[in-house]
């Protein structure tokens, strides 16, 4: 990979590189061949069906859903408020440069190399995974993964790819763990999605190393929606891991992504996400897995940054002895709200699942925890454990808890522990005796609140974790 | 070069006057006593003199080695030299004492330099072999289900490895059997140096067995009424505090 730094490169993109590469916090001007304009309608959704040469199934599940979108409430009903400050007609739903996703870093355009680069992910792609697809706005610019893969057969593009050329996979799940009505935002990003990986791995096959997206919004007033199939065949095994950045705009960004798990007998799917949204970003996401016998589902889980963070990953344990778990953490600063948790739904005989949350609020920022598990009265030997902890750092900070718990049938175990806890004046002067400072202070106390969960994430990632807590700890005191 | 608090007076955030001007010297090479009885203020002075932000200093001076700390933040007057080994150590979840006590040196060094884990790990484990500590200690979290000898173990383990220029052990010997105490007196004394200061809080004249002041001083409703050399710890031992009544009642 080799790029000429200076000579080809207007002054708007030098300005642009010259910024701190501490946080995503930068952008380069936008340069788009096809832009759907702002707004939503029938000529949008047809328009990138038009620019994606849809094939006419995907033209009409689109049309479908964008009529399921306009007549769903916005769910103030139960959640926040601020949903109804998103301006769906001053978004733009698509963008992009028409080209195709590059299999090498040295076809990518320079900018978007460029914005990579900066968030390390070629360098991590050399180190330690086996696949990558980087989405910049609305499709991916890079796709590639190693090729003893390929000979595998494992599958690992994007969904447009997924759709077009593997349709006999992808078409039978599609939709099918998350239908379109599901909530209001499944149908929107049903309606208008693009980019988004489609995985499918052979029966039998472990992936050793993980395969990662990124998904990098440049565009203001922009919405991303990408869509995600994972399909782990029979005693397969895979790690999948996200990351996500955005610059900081003037007004909101739209991120609504849906994803959808398909884990089938013994199978093992891990879906590892670290968001970290610049704080204007509403992050609305649908995640659901369906795990069949024996299979497993986790969804380790980091939430940093966005204004508004709503999602609750799901698994639906549909085979006996399936299993089920979420490892969330939150951290809302200031300005923030992060309202996720978890969607628990036992189909099956001795099916097990486990939730385990920690959220962090700080300054006026705001958690909220919401929880489901659902195990119906004719089903045997279920197990549900779920544990909430919520730390507030300072009295402003605000922190709720709604679990549901729908357990029929006396022949299950359920455990549910929740606690509030604070950063205690004592606790911090003690720290500050020892000469570390308040900011320190803070992330030492943080890092040591999710340390259990932490342990949870690759180590990559883990160290990545680490260091957006400490930026977000010592931003936050004064 | 020396620890001097000038008439300090401080008070509770409700205006409840605890130190009712204090005024003492420690300089490098001795070791200090202060013994009094429960309530005397001995414990809040050693708080106002780390910055605990639940008094304030009305009037009086700290200095250390000729400069104000009274205007230093609680990080800098640690980074300056002050140790408050504490009565009540806190709790730190999650955070192993490990991290701990190096994020602690890591903040000593200058901005971009790394602390030498290899060598870091050599002295802490010398340091605990010194204080009978096991290995494990090491990965738990800080003060977390820590025994009252352990917690104070770990506060000299931590004043050690901070090699502070002023040390001040509050109630150190509170809680620990004769074993324990026997360590942690290990511990301070071999830290005793020309060039260190140390401040005792004791209510019992037992830790003064163990580790010899240079002079012991008499601390009564806020103020230090007493002062004299380690026999007045002993005639303490022998006569109580009731000496204070009389005094306040002549």
């Amino acid at each position: 990979m080799s790029y000429d730094s200076s000579t080809t490169l207007d002054s708007e993109t030098k300005e642009a590189i010259d910024i701190d590469r501490t946080s995503g916090d930068f952008k380069f001007p936008e340069r788009h061949k096809y832009d759907a304009g702002r707004g939503l309608n029938e000529r949008t959704v047809d328009y990138i069906s038009d620019v994606k040469k849809d094939p006419d199934w995907v033209r009409e599940f689109r049309q479908k859903a964008l009529k399921v979108f306009n007549e769903k409430p916005m769910p103030t009903n139960w959640a926040t408020e601020d949903l109804n400050n998103i301006d769906f007609d001053i978004i733009r739903y698509y963008l992009s440069d028409g080209e195709r996703p590059k299999r090498s870093w040295d076809e990518v355009p320079e900018e978007v190399l460029k914005t990579f680069d900066r968030l390390g992910i070629p360098e991590q792609e050399r180190a330690f995974l086996a696949g990558v697809e980087a989405q910049y706005d609305s499709e991916a610019a890079y796709s590639n993964m190693k090729e003893e893969l390929s000979k595998q057969g494992v599958i690992f593009v994007t969904s447009a790819e997924g759709l077009k050329e593997h349709e006999e996979i992808f078409r039978p799940y599609f939709g099918k763990v998350i239908p379109t009505g599901d909530n209001k935002f499944s149908a929107l990003n049903s309606a208008v999605f693009s980019g988004g990986s489609f995985i499918y791995i052979p029966k039998g096959v472990k992936l050793k190393q993980p395969l990662q997206a990124y998904f990098r919004i440049n565009s203001e007033n922009f919405g991303q929606f990408e869509r995600t199939l994972i399909i782990a065949d029979e005693g397969s095994e895979v790690m999948y891991m996200e990351g996500c950045t955005a610059p900081k705009f003037e007004t909101a960004t739209l991120h609504s992504a849906v994803v959808e798990l398909v884990a089938l007998k013994g199978a093992k799917i891990q879906y590892v996400t670290v968001q970290n949204w610049s704080s204007n970003v509403f992050n609305l996401v649908t995640k659901r897995g369906l795990a069949m016998e024996d299979a497993e589902v986790r969804w380790i889980d980091c939430n940093i940054g966005s204004r508004l963070t709503m999602k609750y990953p799901g698994v639906i344990m549909k085979g006996e002895r399936a299993r089920g778990e979420v490892i969330s953490i939150a951290l809302a600063n200031s300005g923030q709200h992060q309202d996720t948790g978890a969607k628990m739904i036992h189909a099956a005989n001795n099916t097990t699942s486990n939730v385990v949350s920690k959220s962090i609020s700080v300054g006026e920022g705001r958690s909220t925890y919401r929880g489901q598990v659902h195990i119906p009265k004719h089903l045997k030997g279920c197990k549900n454990n779920t544990e909430c902890d919520a730390l507030l750092i300072n009295t402003k900070s605000r922190t709720d808890t709604y679990p549901a718990i729908t357990v029929k049938g006396n022949d299950h175990a359920t455990q549910h522990e929740a606690s509030v806890s604070q950063v205690s004046e004592e606790m911090l002067f003690y720290m500050q005796q020892r000469g570390i400072d308040e900011g320190h202070a803070m992330s030492l106390a943080v890092n040591g609140f999710i340390n259990d969960l932490v342990r949870e994430f690759p180590m990559e990632y883990s160290v990545e974790l680490k260091r957006l807590i400490d930026l977000e700890m010592e931003g936050s005191v004064g | 070069m020396s620890l001097v608090i000038t008439d300090l007076h401080a008070q509770l955030e409700d205006g409840t006057e605890i130190l009712k001007g204090v005024s003492l010297e420690i300089p490098a090479g001795e070791v200090h006593a202060i013994m009094g009885p429960n309530g005397s203020g001995k414990s809040t002075l050693s708080k106002v003199i780390a910055g605990h932000e639940g008094y304030e200093v009305t009037s009086g001076t700290v200095t250390l080695d000729g400069e104000d700390i009274l205007e230093m933040g609680i990080d800098e007057r640690s980074r300056a030299g002050v140790f408050l080994a504490f009565q009540y150590p806190a709790e730190v979840p999650g955070v192993s004492n490990a991290n701990f006590i190096r994020a602690a040196l890591q903040a000593r060094l200058p901005e971009g330099q790394e602390l030498d884990a290899v060598a870091y790990y050599k002295e802490l484990y010398a340091k605990m072999d010194l204080l009978e500590m096991d290995r494990k200690f090491t990965g738990r979290a800080v003060n977390e289900g820590f025994s009252g000898g352990e917690k104070k173990r770990n506060e000299i383990l931590q004043m050690m490895m901070l090699d502070p220029s002023y040390c001040i052990l509050d109630e150190t010997d509170s809680g620990l059997d004769i074993d324990a105490l026997k360590i942690v007196a290990k511990g301070v004394n071999a830290m005793r140096s020309e060039s260190r200061g140390m401040l005792l809080i004791t209510h019992y004249q037992r830790l003064l067995d163990y580790i010899k002041p240079d002079h012991v001083h008499v601390m009564a409703e806020g103020r230090i009424v007493k002062s004299g050399g380690a026999d007045l710890a002993l005639e303490l031992e022998a006569n109580g505090y009731d000496f204070l009544k009389e005094a306040a009642t002549a």
